[in-house]
């Protein structure tokens, strides 16, 4: 039994049956009461702290809290040159570096007129996706472990152990890489990692579904989770949602379609969508379907850039990298498409310096996390568990 | 907008969006800035802002739904600060614009967007939070990233750091 205090209404009694229907009993006082959820709490996936107002098991407001774990991101980026800063963007979204590292470049390269070797694209874009897998199978096996599924998440990590390594051989760190860098990259691949990678496509191809059908297919997963924490269209778009958030409530957007980079428009992938057969549009299930679904195209970028990829022969992961980056005076907007959505970098450059002289970064986590008030209002206190998840944050890069 | 120089698709878009917002509000606003990089406007006449905004995300040719991101500014030189936004019509049109509004450096104040568009809140906060300017009619207007009684604000070119805070020393 749940009770709810909307203003104007008097106090409601919402009672859930077990046959989904809803009883409503109105004018019923009761006292609210203030619970912190964090900033130490496993289901806040990092320390992001929770302020809630609640009546019985019902929010009526949720305030979140952050910036335990600021670093001082944009203030370290005045400090030091364009190069440097690349190791302090894969210790924003510490679960997918590459990703970062990936769009840094990209904002930094549209201010120097640079032509990027198409080997060292093809590869940015393999490092990128296979690290958006690793993140992707974060995401589904910690938000299976919040709502009590334990199993998924270790085979979930067992796969993520193999990209890990994968990325390892080829950058010599397991999550922290420098590895793209502005105009290029560290180095080649590795000379059978290629090959490594087309086994591990083959390999990984069912068990994604198995992955899958291990949440979606378990009847407590999809209670806990279907028609929660509704988001309409309208509403994820002006609160500047983006990603698998975005695409969980309807919208076809995604930056490698509509506002392309690298050698994406080349490749052949779709932008799965829910259809609302399997969950109701806009629901916690429908992002984590976006995400679950999202591994396969992952997979089918990964198998084409193999296929495409020019021979190492006399190439120089290093060639079209400036001697010293000093960009032309001028500002920048530059985003890519992260596993949790827009990653966007504005930079201000003077010309003159080596250092830039305003570097923000538009997280996806943080502006995905402020439509939190408004997700969380009504919902039931275990509810508000299964909406984190869905949100997948970082905080590193919510507090950057 | 230059005569006689060749632009790219994109940016002519943007140049047809800001023809637009110009033909109704004039000398509120400064010449487009044609860049390849990120084509800009300023709003000259500050306390306009929200109505620009308004009618940015409004009018049935611009639809400007999606704010993809705001950046807190402190233009020393001109003894100002400043935001810009960095504005798309999500899923509807192709044109971005960036707009430019910039606020006196001490006491300086802009008009909250964020009943506009939602996501604006937490930017608000954050650029309050970095540089100090304050945002007329913001819901909820307190910092977000470092702590309410912290000094100062830490992205201004200026800045000093505390010596010590809460008996902790600071600077290390």
């Amino acid at each position: 039994m749940q009770e709810l205090d909307t203003a104007g209404l008097g106090s409601i009694r919402v009672t859930r049956k077990n046959d989904h229907t809803v009883v409503i009993e109105k004018d019923l006082a009761t006292e609210q009461m203030v619970l912190a959820m964090g900033p130490q709490h496993p289901s806040t996936h990092g320390v992001l702290k929770l302020e809630c107002l609640t009546d019985g098991e019902v929010i009526t407001q949720a305030e979140p809290f952050l910036g335990y774990l600021h670093r001082c991101f944009e203030k370290c980026c005045e400090n030091v040159d364009y190069p440097a800063i690349v190791p302090y963007t894969d210790r924003l979204d510490y679960l997918a570096g590459m990703n970062s590292e990936f769009a840094y470049a990209l904002t930094v390269e549209k201010l120097l007129d640079i032509e990027i070797p198409r080997r060292v694209e093809f590869i940015r874009v393999i490092v990128a996706e296979l690290n958006r897998i690793a993140s992707h199978l974060v995401a589904i096996g910690t938000y299976g472990i919040d709502l009590g599924a334990f199993t998924p998440f270790l085979f979930c990590f067992r796969d993520r152990e193999i990209i890990l390594g994968l990325l390892e051989w080829a950058s010599g760190a397991r999550m922290l890489y420098n590895y793209i860098w502005v105009g290029g990259l560290a180095y080649d691949v590795p000379s059978d990692f290629l090959k490594r990678v087309g086994e591990f496509v083959t390999y990984f191809r069912p068990k994604a579904v198995e992955l899958c059908n291990l949440l979606t297919k378990n009847e407590i997963f999809v209670k806990r989770t279907m028609g929660i924490g509704i988001m309409p269209a309208e509403v994820a778009i002006n609160y500047g949602w983006s990603g698998p958030m975005l695409r969980g409530s309807g919208v076809k957007w995604d930056l490698r379609r509509n506002d392309p980079y690298s050698v994406y428009p080349e490749l052949d992938f779709n932008v799965p969508v829910p259809d609302g057969k399997l969950s109701v549009v806009g629901d916690c299930l429908s992002r984590h379907l976006v995400r679950a679904f999202e591994m396969e195209e992952s997979l089918k970028i990964i198998e084409q850039c193999i296929s495409k990829m020019p021979s190492a022969e006399g190439f120089n992961p290093r060639s079209a990298i400036p001697k010293r980056i000093r960009p032309k005076a001028g500002e920048v907007y530059g985003r890519a498409e992260n596993p949790r959505g827009e990653l966007g970098f504005y930079i201000l450059s003077d010309g003159k310096s080596t250092k830039p002289l305003r570097c923000k970064a538009r997280s996806s986590c943080f502006v995905n996390l402020s439509a939190m008030k408004d997700l969380s209002k009504g919902q039931l206190l275990p509810d508000l568990v299964a909406i984190i998840g869905s949100i997948d944050i970082v905080l590193g890069e919510v507090d950057r | 907008m230059e005569e006689g120089k060749v632009f790219s698709q994109s940016v002519e878009q943007s140049a047809a969006a800001y023809a637009i917002i110009h033909e109704k509000f004039g000398s509120a606003v400064s010449a487009f800035d044609a860049n390849e990089t990120m084509p800009f406007f300023e709003v000259l006449d500050v306390s306009l802002w929200r109505d620009i905004a308004l009618f940015m995300r409004d009018h049935a040719k611009l639809r400007f739904n999606y704010m993809a991101c705001m950046t807190g500014m402190d233009y020393q030189a001109e003894e100002k600060l400043g935001i810009v936004c960095n504005l798309e019509s999500l899923s509807l049109f192709n044109h971005r614009l960036a707009v430019k509004v910039k606020c006196a450096r001490d006491g300086g104040f802009i008009p909250s967007v964020a009943c506009v568009w939602h996501t604006a809140n937490w930017h608000e906060r954050e650029a309050y939070d970095m540089f100090g300017m304050l945002f007329t009619g913001h819901p909820d207007f307190r910092r977000i990233l470092c702590p309410d009684d912290w000094e100062g604000f830490p992205l201004r070119k200026d800045y000093k750091v505390q010596e010590s805070y809460h008996g902790i020393k600071v600077p290390y």
